[in-house]
């Protein structure tokens, strides 16, 4: 059962011939023989997922309707709000938090039938791209336990990979499901921005965040975007459908799209380890292969995207995170002199290293006397990398390239550089600039065994396009189906 | 120092609660009085991972205050972060409008001794409100979020009003205006109107100009405060010019709180330290733009302002300036007063009508005029029977109360019904003096007789005449037979 | 503005920041600070004078809800997450300084 995708989990619990409650507790019993060395998740509902499970059974075996998602264990990334459990981004500032609402996604789950088996570990607030920052606990890449799973979407993308749920929710905002995907060997998807509701989504850099499935295939990934996707009026940055209109993404998944065009900049691959880059060469071939047309594109401002990002992301974030002062919920110090140290001493207790640095340098960005040099100088160098884009998309209907210069590295390797560690994002981060939509599909191995991901990029809500040209590749090989050898 | 002279310049920066159903950026009620902490959601608590979402009301609440504030409605503009922090505040930042403000350079006509002034106004734009922070006694202060996220709409004025009776005459004008508009419920007390004034002033001795250093005054919760204040200060400053010679310069604006009961203005800040509020665009919300589509409505919704209706009712309707005042101060009572007039009571006498007799009714049970449940039709035809002097003063009055108990009477049936109809049947009225005149032989001898006793005599007979008409006696035309047959 | 941010910048923001920062932290992240700056400064080889900043990429404006009133959460479960409370409020240590 372990080896089945989530669709196909889905049918079979739909058709009655397999239990959900069977395909739960396989999951638990996983989680109880693996979860100990992988470290996945940090809370995990089995109770209250058993008994959701025995109800969709009953209502399946009763033939009433049942949601997209009928009894498919499911994890979501501990950055959505849950009423039930904790909600506490991998924080100690807010590691008893308890919601008391919840993100639209998850209302989305809970209402397509889905059972929640738990909420799995990040990077602080979203803040990293090994998991190595989480606040609460260790997630190591299933396919080498010395080595990080990627992040911030760790726990998701290294859960699925274990076998630990059957899809799962990330959340990306220079890269974050897409790396961890990667380096995890399973697909990630992060949508437009705006194609998802971010309601409920604790946010980091709210300009440039969003919610997206972590899946074992391509199709797994359509039918997750199935339920996530569309417009919610608690988010006033998801747009309506008659702006873009929704689409059922399982509709024409398995239609090739005919003369594809598809973008390459060997300038920048060629920034890429050589085991990345060949697995990369193949998969482009094996597009030609398949008819697609590969163009040449240029774009000239692509390497100035993490300088740009980590002003604008850091900003937004030192922002955002201001709420997090130990007064109305969360952390606070136990013996505060004054009230001002409520906020100074429940911050410094309560923040990881990375989360207070990115603080600290968005606040800088945005104080008096450096707003322009930094914050709009840098919000002047996204449109120009949007413009990038945009032109490139009139010649082609996607562009592709690694996900990640590297395999996944080992724990603590950049630990001790942080601007080394972000520069694992290059090839992500402009995608969130733009908020244009990239997947992470599985494109081969390195030597060592490390999954390699290609990454695709479609113009904004060309999610439907992008899903297929990734099914295409999909459908010519069976890198998805790898699994890692992990004993409990 | 005999040769000191000195001009007085303050600016306001005014917060006004706009009376929506709910919050600025959530579906939380609007609060009043509620348990702390009552009204209060995800959104307004700044809770992790909640998003706010315009309210259009309040955003076009705003635009309708600001057209009437004669301001240019901006055609693009978008939310902007406030960083600061402080308990009242969940998120640490307020959302509010920082380099693109939805209305700019207007102006608010205002009355003075002088006549009309024009204040300037800089800006006005929206925001929403922080919660409220209680300072109770002992080593902790509590904090009740139900305010947090209200609407508010922020003026600024340029510091064009010279005088603390400018500066009232400016809060009250715009308490009328924004009741007028229905987008605020005004009151100070309960904090719909916050003031905060910046005081200065340019004083010329021996023919240099000094400026004094700006300060802004905070906690005032009445008009009477408001303009105690700016009075206080401005001998305060003096003083303090005589004693220190301190001027203006940057840095040394400070903030001084009004003590109520002692009536006075205390030091709060001395130095205005340099804020870094960190303003940057809100990347939860997305801009707004105007177009015309759009804001005609809103510019139809523009009633008359109350000063240009004031002046009109002294000028069309010869109403004297305290009454067209008393009539112009809610829109309610103005409406109701043109509508008698559109119905065909003459102006002064519905005037009358409605501040002697039927606003004290109001008053008395502590309504608005037009609740009292009396229609403008009623006022209109007891204006009328006034008019052509129908009934007495007295009918009137109690024509008037049988209104305001019965919302569908006729007053000139009633006063039919009732008897209260005046004689003024010259005919009728000489039978009935000719019967006083033979019954009271001596008082006719005493008014013939003139001097003294004429007047009382002449009183005496038209107070039988009177009695006789059980008081409906039309008393100009009795005395007119009576000195005609008496001549 | 190649300007590095030394020790007393990072103090001066800190604060800004309401965090408290040792002062082994404050010299590790004026290092750290200055490195990413450094970076951060090829931003400047663009020319981008004829360039809109870009705050959003999102084809959207005027997005509003209409002014009905929605359930409140209740009291209780707004002080459910409170560290400290007293009746229906939270409760902080006393607030001597105006809001700055
Ligand atoms: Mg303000
Ligand atoms: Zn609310």
């Amino acid at each position: 059962m372990n080896q089945l995708s989530a669709k196909e989990l889905r049918d079979k619990i739909k058709a009655g011939e397999i239990k959900s409650v069977e395909a739960t507790k396989a999951v638990f019993e996983r989680i109880a023989k693996v979860e100990p060395t992988v470290g996945a998740y940090i809370s995990i509902f089995e109770e209250q997922a058993l008994a959701k499970a025995a109800q969709v059974d009953k209502r399946i075996a009763g033939g009433e309707k049942v949601g997209e998602l009928a009894g498919l264990p499911v994890a979501v990334k501990d950055n959505m709000c849950t009423t039930f459990g904790t909600t506490t981004c991998a924080s100690k500032i807010l590691a008893n938090f308890h919601a008391p609402y919840n993100a639209t996604v998850v209302e989305k789950l809970l209402s397509s039938d889905a059972i929640i088996a738990g909420k799995t570990n990040l990077d602080e607030f979203a803040m990293g791209s090994s998991t190595e920052n989480s606040g609460l606990k260790r997630t190591v890449n299933p396919w080498d336990i010395e080595r990080v799973p990627g992040g911030s979407s760790g726990g998701s993308a290294a859960g699925l990979a274990a076998g630990l749920c059957f899809a799962a929710l990330g959340s990306d905002t220079g890269g974050s499901i897409r790396l961890p995907a990667s380096f995890c060997g399973v697909v990630g998807l992060k949508p437009t921005y705006g194609r998802v509701s971010r309601y409920g989504l604790v946010a980091y850099g709210s300009s440039l965040d969003q919610i997206g499935p972590v899946t074992q295939t391509v199709e797994d990934c359509a039918l997750m975007m199935n339920v996530i996707a569309g417009y919610d009026p608690a988010d006033s940055t998801s747009v309506d459908e008659k702006t873009a209109p929704l689409c059922d993404y399982l509709a024409k998944l398995d239609e090739p799209v005919k003369g594809l065009k598809i973008g390459i900049a060997p300038k920048f691959n060629a920034g890429a380890d050589e085991q990345v880059r060949k697995a990369i060469d193949e998969a482009i071939n094996t597009y030609r292969n398949l008819g697609a047309a590969i163009i040449e594109i240029d774009m000239p401002h692509f390497d100035y995207a993490i300088a740009a990002y980590y002003m604008v992301a850091t900003a937004e974030a030192s922002s955002n995170l201001s709420r997090y002062d130990g007064v109305h919920y969360g952390h606070r110090t136990r013996n505060p002199n004054d009230y001002i140290e409520v906020y100074t001493k429940s911050r410094a207790e309560g923040f990881g290293k990375e989360v207070k640095r990115r603080i600290m340098l968005g606040t800088y960005a945005l104080s008096s006397g450096y707003y322009d040099a930094y914050y709009l100088k840098a919000l002047k160098v996204r449109n120009l990398i949007r413009g990038d884009f945009v032109s490139v998309f009139e010649k082609c209907d996607c562009i592709m390239m690694p996900v990640s210069p590297t395999t996944a590295f080992k724990m603590g390797e950049k630990l001790d550089d942080p601007l080394k560690m972000y520069l694992s994002d290059i090839y992500t981060i402009a995608v969130n600039l733009a908020g244009i939509p990239g997947i992470s599909i599985p494109c081969g191995f390195d030597d060592k065994n490390l999954p390699i991901g290609l990454q695709i990029l479609a113009p904004a809500f060309g999610e439907e396009n992008l899903l297929r040209i990734a099914r295409m590749y999909e459908k010519q090989t069976d890198w998805h189906r790898k699994r890692p050898n992990l004993n409990g | 120092m005999g040769n000191l002279e000195y001009k007085v310049l303050v600016g306001l920066e005014i917060h006004v609660q706009l009376c929506t159903q709910t919050k600025m950026f959530c579906g939380c009620a609007l609060s009043f009085a509620e348990e702390p902490n009552s009204r209060v959601c995800p959104v307004c608590l700044g809770m992790p991972g909640s998003l706010p979402v315009m309210n259009k009301q309040a955003v076009e609440f705003a635009i309708l205050a600001g057209m009437a504030l004669n301001c240019q409605i901006a055609q693009f503009t978008k939310w902007d972060r406030k960083s600061y922090y402080y308990p009242d505040l969940p998120k640490n930042y307020q959302i509010s409008q920082y380099d693109l403000p939805l209305a700019i350079n207007g102006y608010i006509e205002i009355p003075t001794d002088n006549g009309i002034k024009k204040i300037r106004i800089i800006r006005a734009h929206l925001e929403e409100d922080a919660g409220k922070n209680l300072h109770t006694a002992g080593n902790f202060s509590l904090v009740d979020l139900n305010r947090a996220g209200t609407p508010l709409l922020e003026i600024v004025t340029e510091p064009d009003m010279n005088s603390a009776i400018e500066v009232r005459a400016l809060a009250e004008e715009l308490q009328r205006i924004v009741r007028y508009l229905g987008v605020s419920e005004a009151d100070m007390q309960k904090g719909h109107m916050r003031f905060e004034p910046n005081v200065n002033l340019v004083i010329t001795r021996a023919g240099q100009e000094f400026k004094t250093p700006i300060v802004e005054v905070k906690n005032l919760n009445s008009f009477k405060a408001l303009e105690n204040s700016i009075n206080y200060e401005i001998g305060r400053q003096l003083d303090r010019f005589n004693e220190t010679g301190e001027v203006m310069e940057m840095g040394n604006k400070s903030t001084r709180g009004w003590d109520d009961a002692k009536e006075v203005t205390v030091l709060q800040r001395e130095k205005e330290e340099a804020h870094d509020y960190r303003y940057f665009p809100d990347p939860d919300l997305v801009p707004v733009e105007t177009n015309e589509d759009w804001l005609i409505p809103i510019q139809e919704r523009l009633c008359e302002l109350p000063l240009k209706k004031r002046l009109r009712y002294v000028k069309e309707y010869g109403l004297s300036d305290y009454d067209a005042g008393v009539l112009t101060s809610e829109r309610a009572t103005a409406d109701f007063f043109e509508n008698a007039v559109k119905s065909g009571g003459e102006p002064k006498r519905v005037c009358n009508l409605l501040t002697q007799y039927f606003q004290k009714r109001a008053n008395e049970r502590g309504c608005n005029l037009t609740e009292l449940g009396v229609k403008p039709q009623q006022v209109a035809a007891l204006a009328k029977m006034l008019e052509k002097e129908e009934i007495s003063a007295t009918a009137a009055a109690a024509i008037s109360d049988a209104v305001v108990l019965s919302e569908d009477l006729d007053p000139g049936k009633y006063a039919q019904e009732h008897n209260l109809l005046q004689k003024s049947d010259a005919g009728e009225l000489e039978a009935i003096v000719e019967e006083v005149i033979k019954a009271n032989p001596q008082a006719v001898e005493d008014f013939k007789a003139g001097g003294k006793k004429s007047g009382k005599a002449k009183g005496f007979l038209l107070g039988q005449v009177m009695q006789k008409t059980k008081g409906r006696a039309n008393p100009k035309v009795a005395a007119e037979i009576l000195d005609r047959k008496l001549a | 503005m190649q300007k590095k941010i030394d020790e007393a910048q990072v103090r001066k923001v800190a604060k800004l920041a309401r965090l408290e920062l040792n002062d082994k932290e404050v010299e590790e992240f004026a290092g750290q600070l200055s490195a990413i700056l450094d970076y951060v400064a090829r931003m400047n080889e663009l020319d981008t004078n004829d360039v809109e900043p870009l705050a959003h990429c999102l084809p959207i404006h005027n997005v509003f809800r209409e002014d009905t009133i929605k359930e409140s959460l209740g009291t209780e479960k707004t002080l459910a997450n409170a560290p400290q409370q007293d009746g229906s409020f939270f409760k902080v240590p006393k607030i001597l300084e105006e809001p700055s």
